[in-house]
């Protein structure tokens, strides 16, 4: 049981910095998800933690201990892979025992972990057998025990799911935040799924380009994006982005000559004139009665059951999707008048991406 | 009736090509078997003779009178199988550490090492023979198991085939390794050599055939009889123009040539075929 301590760390490869500071400060028992798209720095910064990489500035703390200069395998940390990385020639146990095996741990506290971690991961009859006899779901859960027979400080997952077929992926997601809880263990988390991130994360650090562009937990980054790529990053469907300029005369937000939406309330007026994007989650969008303030044209509709994704374009050209109730009769071709709840609405500069 | 006929010329083809290649063989079975007269004054009978047990054991034991004195096949035997387990193991063991090393670490100069050992593959045994065998002269060791052997061991195709193995180990699994605590060492023991299995018992059967089938480097660098090979023993066994060849011997000589390589390949079988079967690392 430890905490991680992220401070401002950089990693380069040569003259070419791939992230620029990134600082956090990871609680005891904590899963703090990374997630981001690919190449956005989020599983070096994790084999920085892990100590596969070294770090080129900055410090890592674990435990209050700090771990630049200490092999990864004095960090008291276990890692698992997206790829499993189990031995192939070895057994199912022998796996799960080698990191002990290679701490000088007795025989037979050796067994006794392994067994408990086999019972704890539904792999009691499985020790004798050889990886490639495994199913990926399996594989996975045994990668798994390799790291919880350590009791390590730190549980690291590089993307440990992304191998694994979308129903699976679920059951394992649910496993891995059970397990974890009931562990205690801190854990770091990295994935481009932005599902798993949510459903996993007590916290998330949202990466782009080496850049944490924000941390915090789900439902903050849910409701409150700081800047543009988070907002289009977290959520699905992903948040509509509506070019707008607030009026002089009454701070309203013109999308266009006749789509007018009045501006968020409980704030300070937005300066006029200045070229924004404003962000609307598809689910907050609904089917108005009337006089909407946004009037789509139907191009597509998608009927899921539960609900309906209404793909529409705004008057100027704009693409607008709403999630509708399943009960929303939308045709191809009709005109929807849609509503949006003022106090939903997100407004960015579009010029830095920054929530205003 | 023309898909009875595409059904037995595949096979004629076939058997003949097996005629070809066993009946030789044939022919030298039977010939070890027969008194020496018989062969010499010809049309040889193909069936064999009673004479068999004989040939083998003057063979094996007795010697030859062509060959230089105190020279036996089984002696010859024991010479090459020496020198082909030498060099087939050395070879494997030296290659594996070097491509280990030179896919696994980053040290200096580590392409140009590469490239070295890749550029003596431009140089077979036969263009450097001469400054090698002055060499292993000078260190006194001419006649010896260690300078029939030792410039041999040295193998750039050996490397280059681990190498190529090595580089499809993914880099996770040495990365799980460095956390799970196993060195380098610990590492190559524990992961790399269980891998690498099918791969040294593939190379294992192609060097040591290639041990044993050595004739130029044994011939230059042995002189007496008690280290001849088996290989240089059959061309002194062909006796001279005034000489007489003792057929029988001959082919008794050639048959038990064959057998070790024969027994490595039937061995080794095994583990090729599982080397196909277990084809996921």
């Amino acid at each position: 049981m430890a905490t991680v301590s992220l401070r401002a760390l950089r990693k380069s490869y040569g003259p070419n910095e791939v992230i620029h500071g990134v600082s956090c400060e990871i609680a005891d028992g904590e899963l703090v998800v990374v997630v981001g798209p690919s190449g956005c720095g989020k599983s070096t910064l994790l084999r920085m933690v892990a100590g596969l990489e070294e770090i080129t500035r900055g410090e890592i703390a674990i435990g209050g201990r700090i771990v630049n200069d200490i092999e990864a395998k004095d960090r008291d940390i276990a890692m698992v892979f997206q790829n499993y990385a189990l031995y192939p020639h070895m057994t199912v146990g022998a796996n799960m025992a080698y990191g002990l095996k290679m701490r000088g741990v007795p025989r037979a506290e050796i067994d006794a972990r392994v067994g408990r971690a086999a019972a704890t991961l539904q792999l009691d009859g499985l020790l004798d057998r050889k990886p490639r006899q495994l199913s990926g779901g399996q594989r996975q859960r045994v990668a798994m025990g390799r790291a919880i027979v350590r009791d390590p400080q730190v549980f690291l997952f590089d993307e440990p799911l992304s191998n694994l077929d979308a129903k699976l992926r679920g059951q394992m997601r649910v496993e891995i935040r059970r397990l974890q809880q009931s562990l205690g263990t801190t854990a770091i988390y990295v994935t481009h799924d932005q599902v798993e991130a949510m459903t996993l994360a007590d916290r998330l650090i949202v990466m782009n380009a080496g850049v944490a562009e924000q941390v915090g937990t789900p439902l903050e980054l849910y409701e409150r994006p700081a800047t543009l790529f988070v907002a289009g990053f977290i959520g699905s469907p992903a948040m509509n982005f509506v070019t707008a300029v607030p009026a002089a005369e009454d701070g309203w937000l013109e999308i266009d000559d006749d789509t007018r939406l009045r501006p968020p309330p409980d704030r300070a007026p937005l300066p006029p004139g200045r070229k924004l994007t404003l962000g609307i989650r598809p689910e907050h969008l609904t089917l108005a009665g009337g006089i909407a303030p946004l009037t789509v044209a139907v191009e597509l509709v998608e009927m899921l059951g539960a609900d309906t994704i209404v793909h529409g374009r705004l008057g100027n050209g704009t693409l607008l999707l709403a999630r509708l109730p399943g009960t929303a009769r939308v045709k191809p071709g009709d005109r929807a008048p849609l509503g949006i709840d003022p106090a939903r609405l997100h407004v960015f500069d579009q010029e830095t991406g920054k929530r205003l | 009736m023309t898909r009875r006929r595409i059904d037995w010329l595949p096979h004629l083809i076939l058997l003949l090509g097996v005629g070809i290649v066993a009946f030789p063989i044939y022919v030298t079975l039977v010939a070890s078997t027969l008194p020496v007269a018989e062969i010499e004054h010809g049309p040889m009978p193909l069936v064999p003779g009673t004479q068999a047990l004989q040939s083998y054991r003057d063979a094996l034991f007795m010697g030859s009178t062509n060959l230089r004195s105190g020279a036996v096949v089984s002696g010859m035997l024991l010479n090459s199988l020496v020198m082909a387990l030498v060099i087939a193991v050395g070879k494997i063991a030296i290659s594996i550490i070097s491509a280990y090393a030179v896919v696994f670490f980053r040290f200096p100069l580590r392409m140009v090492f590469f490239w070295m050992i890749f550029v003596t593959l431009m140089l077979p045994v036969e263009v450097r023979i001469m400054p090698t065998y002055k060499v292993v002269a000078d260190l006194g060791m001419v006649d010896t198991y260690w300078g029939l052997t030792i410039p041999l061991i040295a193998s750039a195709t050996a490397t280059l085939l681990f190498r190529q193995f090595f580089l499809t180990v993914p880099d996770e699994l040495v990365e799980a390794a460095q956390i799970d605590g196993a060195g380098p060492l610990r590492f190559f023991w524990d992961t790399v050599l269980p891998l690498s299995r099918t791969n040294i018992a593939a190379l294992f059967v192609i060097l040591f055939i290639y041990g044993w089938n050595q004739y130029l480097w044994p011939l230059l660098v042995t002189n007496s009889a008690s280290m001849t090979t088996i290989v240089i023993g059959i061309k002194t066994l062909l006796g001279g123009a005034d000489a007489q060849t003792e057929w029988n011997i001959v082919m008794a000589t050639t048959v038990l040539a064959m057998l070790p390589p024969i027994a490595v390949v039937l061995l080794m079988q095994r583990w090729f075929v599982k080397g196909l079967v277990e084809s996921e690392k």
